[in-house]
């Protein structure tokens, strides 16, 4: 059984132009002690399934529908105090985007720590000592807890932020882009510290970045997403090796590296309005297969391609939403 | 005034006739913490001695708090240098003031900023955002629109008539940071400082916006400082590299010459840090330097690397290491070397 799976995930926002289709059925499975790194474009909705996953979600949801199993149970629809008593933190914990520069100025790193904890009835000293027991695995000083947020560098800070996270042993932990307003030494040093902590903490990840090459430093498998749909899931080795979506396929080739040679190019065109999405496949008007191939015309932009599956190199299933492989 | 050459024989990586020369440039902030109390100095650019000649690209690369912002920005002069010289076109600009930098030098050099979601107005329109450049530098009115119109359609913002009535809120970060790029170059500059033009964009934009820049290059032959963290988008762009350390210059050489083979083991930590896609990298830790920069006010001792280097030895607690060639064309401050 896998630990979380996701089926035909919508999540819509209400906006004063109209229905934001911010998530439109996306669906997969994650096993447990696997990394899924879920890859986008600013607006394709991949914060967006973080926040769908953890219930988090702002006021002006429409609609939440569709199916989220974790260790085989519904979630989605469960009631919410039942979810936050059970599931919100103690199973599933998230470290938000940019959450490190959302911590409280005027208060100890320790009391904001701790302060969840003692809501639910842990006594003071105990929640204390749980801090710095996670600050410590974190490769923070215990005393850490005295200090303000103001005396720390953002590195302490995006430490502090996945301390308070693992504190209370989830199985899962989302990590909303993690290290994106961090320097390149400073992020190698978290990604370090994130490898260390899932072998020894046994987690299972789901990594949200915009970066291909820094996925590749965590992930087990990635979900590439646009415009609110899942375009292509697979292993690593499948999707750095053989990437299947034309989207894929551009990203990959606007990587810089360093390492390597290769002749840069660039997906023209900007990201889809998620009110009004085009017809059929989303990606379409940007596509040079459908640029190029008059035989996909009346295909691509009228009806939206499914996920097909592909012949995986390794275990995990390799699917793509695109008609070139029905 | 007379054109002055500098003799900078003791800094051999800087050629004295290009069009930016700075020689032992420094710029210390002064910080007083009371009113009677001795300022502080923050050493945020300390002995700093470069060039970039006309048509070519220096990168400047370092962490955040190596002064590589503030180089960019007294370079060009937003900020006064404390001490060292800066020549411009074989003219000394260190020290003149604002009035005389104002009838020549400003024309002539130009920024991009980081972040195009704080760097353009967001009460303008597009059309004044990059007019206004042209009306404080006397454009004549007649002139004006067409120049804009040129500027939108060189940073492919197309129709241009769509973009001049819009305002910064209606364009994609990709969009602004080509209007803040077209404002930059709308005056023909010869000199453009880019400060992490591409680092606040998603990744899939970049190419486009380091592209766009090139062009820009290869047609008015404009000399670039490529400020940013991440070499790998450097690489694309620039000619020379320069790594900066707590204000002070590692190493120095041309682009491909030093991240092949990166002599200071500060550059080797820059690099290792840098991921290419490949999923083997999940397999292994990084080796890079633990902790963070110093504090510029009171950094350490002897090379300001040591307390974060695998190499560090007694001397480098001691003595601060001077430049040495250690290939041709290549410098390192490092005592490993000496």
């Amino acid at each position: 059984m896998a630990l979380l799976d996701v089926r035909n995930l919508r999540l819509y926002y209400q906006t004063t132009k109209g229905i934001l289709k911010a998530l439109d059925g996306v669906s997969f499975e994650l096993e447990e002690g696997e990394t899924l790194a879920v890859v986008g474009e600013t607006g394709s909705g991949k914060s967006t399934l973080a926040k769908a996953i953890t219930r988090v979600w702002e006021r002006n949801v429409s609609l939440v529908d569709g199916e989220v199993y974790f260790e085989g149970e519904e979630v989605l629809h469960m009631p919410e105090d039942r979810f936050r008593r059970e599931i919100r933190w103690r199973k599933i914990a998230m470290v938000p985007q940019a959450s490190m520069n959302a911590l409280n100025p005027v208060i100890t790193i320790g009391e904001q720590m701790i302060e969840p904890l003692v809501l639910s009835g842990v006594p003071k000293g105990e929640a204390l000592r749980l801090a710095q027991d996670s600050l410590e695995s974190v490769g923070l000083p215990r005393d850490v807890v005295a200090r303000y947020p103001h005396q720390l560098s953002g590195g302490m800070k995006q430490r502090v932020v996945i301390a308070m996270a693992v504190m209370t042993r989830p199985k899962l932990l989302i990590l909303d882009e993690p290290t994106s307003a961090l320097d390149v030494m400073t992020q190698a040093n978290i990604m370090n510290l994130l490898k260390e902590l899932k072998a020894r903490l046994k987690l299972t990840y789901i990594f949200i970045t915009h970066d291909l090459a820094l996925a590749s430093e965590l992930a087990d498998s990635v979900a590439v997403m646009y415009a609110g749909k899942l375009a292509e899931i697979g292993s690593s080795e499948d999707m750095y090796g053989a990437p299947a979506h034309p989207y894929t396929q551009g990203l990959m080739a606007s990587m810089p590296t360093l390492r390597t040679d290769k002749q840069l190019a660039y997906i023209p065109g900007e990201v889809p309005s998620l009110i009004d999405p085009p017809r059929g496949c989303r990606f379409h008007p940007r596509c040079p297969y459908f640029a190029k191939d008059k035989a996909l015309k009346g295909l691509c932009d009228d009806m939206e391609p499914p996920a097909f599956e592909l012949k995986p190199w390794t275990g995990r299933r390799h699917l793509a939403a695109c008609w070139l492989y029905k | 005034m007379a054109a002055k050459m500098l003799d900078v024989s003791d800094a051999p990586w800087v050629r004295a006739d290009s069009l930016v020369v700075a020689h032992r440039l420094r710029l210390w902030y002064s910080v007083k913490k009371g009113i009677f109390s001795k300022p502080i100095y923050v050493k945020a650019v300390d002995g700093v001695s470069l060039s970039v000649a006309r048509g070519e690209t220096l990168a400047v690369v370092g962490e955040s708090g190596s002064g590589k912002t503030t180089l960019g920005r007294t370079l060009i002069r937003l900020l006064r240098p404390t001490g060292g010289d800066l020549i411009f076109d074989g003219r000394d600009v260190a020290s003149s003031d604002e009035s005389e930098l104002r009838r020549w030098f400003r024309r002539r050099v130009s920024i991009v900023f980081q972040d195009p979601y704080s760097s353009l107005h967001p009460y303008h329109s597009i059309g004044f955002i990059l007019e206004e450049p042209l009306i404080i530098h006397g454009v004549p009115k007649g002139e004006r629109m067409e120049r804009v119109y040129k500027a939108l359609e060189e940073v492919k913002l197309t129709p241009p008539e769509d973009f001049v009535n819009k305002y910064p809120h209606m364009l994609s970060g990709g969009q602004r940071q080509r209007v803040a790029i077209a404002r930059a170059t709308i005056l023909n500059p010869d000199f453009i400082v880019a400060d992490e033009p591409v680092s606040m964009l998603d990744v899939s934009v970049r190419v486009e916006i380091l592209t766009l820049l090139k062009e820009v290059q290869k047609r008015y032959n404009v000399a670039f400082l490529y400020i940013t963290h991440d070499i790998s988008t450097a690489k694309y762009f620039s000619d020379n590299i320069a790594i900066m350390y707590a204000g002070k210059l590692v190493e120095y050489g041309p682009f491909r010459s030093v991240v092949k083979e990166p002599a200071h083991p500060y550059t080797q930590a820059l690099i290792e840090a840098i991921p290419d896609p490949d999923p083997k990298n999940r397999l292994r830790p990084r080796k890079v330097a633990p902790g963070e920069p110093p504090n510029l006010a009171n950094p350490p001792s002897g090379c300001r690397f040591h307390p974060r280097c695998p190499f560090a030895m007694d001397k480098c607690r001691k003595e601060e290491p001077p430049m040495v060639e250690v290939r041709p064309g290549v410098y390192t401050a490092c005592w490993l070397y000496k």
